[in-house]
């Protein structure tokens, strides 16, 4: 090796690079970080917002654990806004437009000053291999870099393709390099490789943009930060636009059509349908006569806008004329043509709950590589390869996130075992558990896991510590506050006049009795305060719901518990029907609650299958 | 299904049977034994008690063995009952009626003893012909539905189960997109409340349920003075109905309770059929026709000493008996409640009726299964319906109610769901 050896290397800068050489560093492993260049580190390549319904729940989940994510976000964010206010917290999703440039320099100084971490600037062409395992990795400039373990996030620069009408260009994202070697040294490995495209839209300047005549849409008053460690947002506060495609739009689009990379047949790989390009939509959805866009301003010393839903891959002239008949947008400057881009993925199911690679042991994969899409969906995977790396190396537990308490065990359990079609997106109609797996509650469900891991550092531990303490004296007080009905209605709260006695943590479940009702009945209550109450408040509103689940969440964790060895040989287990046979060889589930979740399986054949488990570990221990 | 739940299942073989056991495994087996057998006994050792929640279902032994010294290392139990259809049907019924229990799937009680370190490996293997018996049950419980028309309805109800989680969805998801409107589109609230009833229909429709629990009805019908009376009588053994020769004399409907091999009977006394004057008579005529269409077995007795009368079309099966074989110019094979003559062989008759009617006996589980899937999807269903207004918690009794019906049809994950979505909706910036 020609240059010095770290216990971690993470490949990429990107929001998966940053998340996991941050959590790889946190645990205590000297870490380096390898990217192209240091200046993009946290670039946001598609459009500059973080969060929303799901992600925004990904974003809380990362903050947790004490990622950089939501610190980042909130430092950056010009406009927030809690989506579905008007719906149960458990489906609000927190969302910021975030200003790019004071993203980048809030995440480059949040790398800058982790301890244990270095960057190095340059292209990993190879990696090391080994014996089997990882052991560093080559750079495209000869250098070499010892190591124990490799994360690799390398978004759309495996063997990227951008195509823009008639022309294609390799490129992992519009004017950088693509990587190329590292594609081959992941096919010499005999993994399963697929091919994903996305796309991106114009960058338009908005001075050139007629505003007056749009509809705005302000941002929250006042704006809810995503780290619970953010007391306030400091920046001005910006407003985005509306404007929708018109007739004219559309007779363009549809009159061009074969124009475009993605119908002329130059692209076969596929999109993400949450995120079709405007094509798709003239194409798919002949009968609506408009779409909305949203204009959505890249910064706040930055004229450039970003128009949200109209992510193309037809030719310049065609871009701009469409762009041009719409309301506002008729002198409209292109800043930078839309594209479309084809990247290589690796088939997630190659890889373990911990997100190594299963056939080369060291070896960590997180982000669009994986098959994902989108930068929280990103920047969760990396935080979870990138605290298994520095956890293996360190010879300690790994860390796996369970379905039943957060969106990014649901995300790596779909992963794993389900593979992708298209770019895994997270909603929030993916978590079984949703009414438990909220927004408002990520801290009380992983920050414990956090401090225990090492991943949470002791300002926000103690900050936890503190809030939990809060929340559980104050649910204490709650569930030993008892009152009579008639008590009840003699402080004016409407409860059925049943004789039955309730605790003020039931009532305060009840849609019309709010926290400040339960203060004429109970004045001692004061003593809780108002974002404590605020919060057991949500807690009571689903704690039926979350009763009921309880015996489910518990099933499903015992059985995530016990792992399947690979040796495992459902050929040779006397019993299964063919066809369970051939669908857990297929998808060969890591654990007894991925077994459970394949169709068609039966207790019984689980038992069996731990039986098989069992026997073998008696024979290994003898 | 859940693997906390408080499982209950007929452990003993195939029904009718001298003795039939169910096991009961689970935190909730103390609970169970207050409830429905006057509360635990002494721990491994019989007790007998009067066995049910609030009517007693029957008499039995109860032995309680509180975990871990019990065959699953949970608390269990065993009530050792009288095998026949309807006890073990009423039992099975009302205890998974309780929150928190239901019944066992194939293996689980297997499958919670090796889990609890209560089973060696070998007998664990012995699991093999359990997962082939399953098979052969799934497919004889495919090939049932099949037979009942099931297959269609099942279909329809999966598509409209996911329509209306895709539209739920959709607003929790979506509701930033421009093709999701504002408001939840008002044909939901009658979608939900359509297909709650439906399934609840449904529920109903097992025939052979219902049947076990409420009794094999079997109508007495025919002309005037045939010996209806007499007959039910002599069936149930006792004076209940007011039996004279003349004419017309029954005019209300009786239902006489009989249990015949093990199955209870509801034998229905009613008017004679013709028309009549009588206003009295009148109604009684036209309630015996609403009997009629209710039985499961009609018996259509004809005398000897009267002109014959057409019978009339009935939806259940009829056996037509000719009566009073003591009379002179009796049909041979006419019975006789004064000699006993034929009585036998009727009984016979009516037994193997009702158990062609109840249908075998190991789908006596899998049809009770089937019924209370429905009825736990109707409830949720009912639940998602009076919820609209907070959508996230009506999207939850949704996924409940396809959770309660994966059984009857099949998996229906988040990536169908979505699947869908993405195809009516125009989603995505």
């Amino acid at each position: 090796m020609s240059g010095k050896a770290y216990d971690v290397i993470i490949v990429g800068g990107g929001h998966a690079g940053c998340e996991a050489a941050a959590a790889a560093a946190r645990l205590g492993v000297s870490t380096a970080l390898v990217t192209h260049k240091r200046a993009t580190i946290g670039e946001m390549s598609c459009n500059p917002a973080i969060g929303g319904l799901g992600k925004g729940h990904l974003v809380r989940e990362i903050d947790a654990l004490d990622g950089l994510m939501g610190r980042v976000a909130d430092a950056a964010g010009i406009q927030f806004r809690v989506l579905n206010r008007r719906k149960g917290p458990a489906v609000r999703g927190p969302r910021a437009q975030a200003d790019r440039a004071l993203y980048r320099a809030a995440m480059q100084k949040a790398i800058a000053e982790q301890p244990n971490l270095e960057v190095i600037e340059g292209e990993v062409d190879d990696l090391i291999v080994d014996h089997g395992r990882v052991e560093g990795v080559a750079l495209l400039d000869g250098r070499t870099f010892g190591t124990r373990a490799v994360v690799l996030t390398t978004g759309t620069f495996l063997r990227g393709l951008i195509h823009r009408g008639e022309e294609t260009t390799p490129a992992g994202r519009l004017g950088e390099k693509p990587v190329l070697g590292l594609s081959k040294r992941l096919e010499a490995l005999g993994l399963q490789l697929g091919r994903l495209k996305t796309g991106t839209p114009a960058r338009l300047d908005g001075t050139s943009i007629d505003f007056s005549m749009l509809e705005a849409q302000p941002g929250d008053e006042p704006p809810e930060p995503f780290s619970s460690l953010t007391e306030t947002i400091t920046n001005r506060q910006v407003m985005c636009h509306v404007t929708r495609t018109t007739a004219e739009t559309h007779r363009i689009i549809a009159d061009n059509i074969h124009r475009s990379a993605m119908y002329s047949g130059r692209i076969q790989s596929r999109g993400p349908r949450y995120c079709p390009s405007i094509e798709d939509k003239i194409v798919r959805f002949a009968d609506r006569d408009s779409h909305q866009i949203f204009l959505e301003p890249e910064g706040l010393d930055d004229p450039t806008i970003y128009p949200n839903g109209l992510s193309t891959s037809l030719p310049a002239d065609v871009q701009e004329a469409f762009l041009r008949s719409m309301p506002g947008l008729a002198d409209v400057r292109i800043v930078k043509l839309g594209y479309a881009i084809e990247y290589d993925h690796v088939d997630p199911r190659e890889l373990l709950p911990t997100l190594a690679l299963r056939r080369l042991p060291g070896l960590y994969l997180a982000g669009q590589i994986n098959g994902t899409t989108g930068y929280e969906e990103a920047a969760a995977q990396g935080l979870i390869a990138g605290a298994n790396a520095a956890l293996a190396v360190s010879d300690r537990a790994p860390l796996m996130l369970s379905r039943t308490a957060s969106y990014i065990g649901v995300m790596i359990d779909d992963l794993v075992t389900r593979g992708v079609s298209e770019p895994y997106r997270m909603f929030t109609s993916r978590a079984e558990f949703r009414l438990h797996l909220r927004s408002d509650n990520a801290d009380q469900r992983l920050t414990t896991l956090g401090v225990e891991t090492g991943l949470v550092g002791p300002v926000r531990a103690d900050h936890y510590a503190k809030k939990a303490r809060r929340l559980v004296a104050g649910r204490a007080l709650l569930e030993t506050s008892v009152t009579t009905p008639s008590e009840a209605r003699a402080t004016g709260l409407a409860v059925n006049a049943d004789g039955q006695k309730r605790t003020a943590f039931e009532l305060l479940s009840y849609p019309d009795i709010a926290a400040e009702d339960l203060l004429r009945r109970w004045p001692d209550l004061h003593v809780i305060a108002p974002e404590t109450m605020a919060q057991l408040a949500v807690d009571a509103q689903y704690a039926v719901y979350v009763d009921r689940q309880r015996a489910d969440i518990e099933a499903v964790r015992r059985d995530e518990a016990i792992a399947i060895p690979d040796w495992v040989d459902y050929a040779a287990i006397s019993g299964l029907s063919i066809e369970i046979r051939q669908k857990l060889t297929a998808r060969r589930p890591a654990t007894l609650a991925q077994a459970q979740a394949i169709d068609g399986v039966t207790p019984a054949a689980l038992t069996l299958i731990l039986a098989i488990i069992k026997r073998g570990a008696l024979r290994k221990a003898s | 299904m859940s693997a906390g739940d408080t499982i209950i299942a007929l452990s003993s073989g195939s029904l009718p049977s001298g003795v039939a056991i169910i096991r009961i495994s689970g935190q909730l087996t103390r609970t169970l034994l207050e409830a429905f057998a006057g509360g635990p006994p002494r721990p491994r050792h019989a007790s007998l008690r009067t066995i049910g929640r609030n009517n007693a279902i029957d008499e039995g032994l109860v032995l309680f063995f509180p975990g871990p010294r019990s065959f699953t290392g949970e608390d269990c139990a065993e009530l050792q009952v009288h095998g026949s259809r309807a006890v073990i049907r009423a039992l099975l019924s009302a205890l998974a009626a309780e929150p928190g229990v239901r019944l066992a799937d194939a293996g689980e009680f297997t499958r919670r003893a090796f889990l609890n370190g209560k089973l060696d490996l070998v007998q664990v293997e012995g699991l093999s012909d359990l997962l082939a018996a399953e098979t052969e049950a799934q497919r004889r419980q495919a090939g049932e539905r099949l037979a009942g028309g099931l297959t269609r309805d099942i279909a329809l109800w999966r598509e409209t189960l996911i329509e209306l989680r895709v539209e739920l969805e959709a607003h929790l998801d979506f509701s930033d997109e421009g093709d999701v409107g504002t408001n939840l589109p008002p044909h939901l609230a009658t979608g939900i409340a359509e297909l709650a009833k439906t399934l609840e229909h449904a529920a109903a429709r097992y025939e052979g349920g219902r049947i076990v629990r409420e009794g094999f009805r079997v109508a007495l019908a025919g002309p005037p003075n045939a010996g209806k009376s007499s007959l039910l009588n002599a069936l149930a053994r006792s004076d209940v109905a007011i039996v004279t020769s003349e004419a017309g004399t029954t005019r209300d409907i009786k239902e006489v309770p009989v249990e015949l091999g093990g199955q209870l009977c509801l034998f229905v006394d009613m008017a004679g059929l013709r028309d009549t004057d009588s206003l009295a008579e009148a109604e009684g005529v036209r309630r015996a026709r609403m009997e009629l269409d209710r039985a499961d077995l009609v018996l259509w007795l004809e005398p000897p000493d009267q002109a014959p009368i057409a019978p009339p079309e009935t939806r259940a099966p009829m056996i037509v008996i000719p009566t009073k074989g003591d009379l002179p110019g009796a049909d041979a094979a006419a019975i006789s409640v004064q000699t006993g003559q034929g009585l036998d062989d009727l009984m016979t008759a009516i037994r193997k009726a009702a158990e062609l009617a109840i249908g075998e006996g190991s789908l006596l589980v899998s049809h009770e299964r089937d019924r209370q899937a429905l009825l736990h999807a109707a409830g949720a269903l009912r639940n998602a319906g009076e919820r609209l207004h907070l959508p996230e918690l009506a999207a939850e009794e949704l996924r409940r109610t396809t959770h309660s019906l994966e059984t009857l049809l099949g998996r229906v994950d988040a990536e169908m769901i979505l699947d869908r979505l993405f195809a009516g909706f125009c989603i995505g910036k």
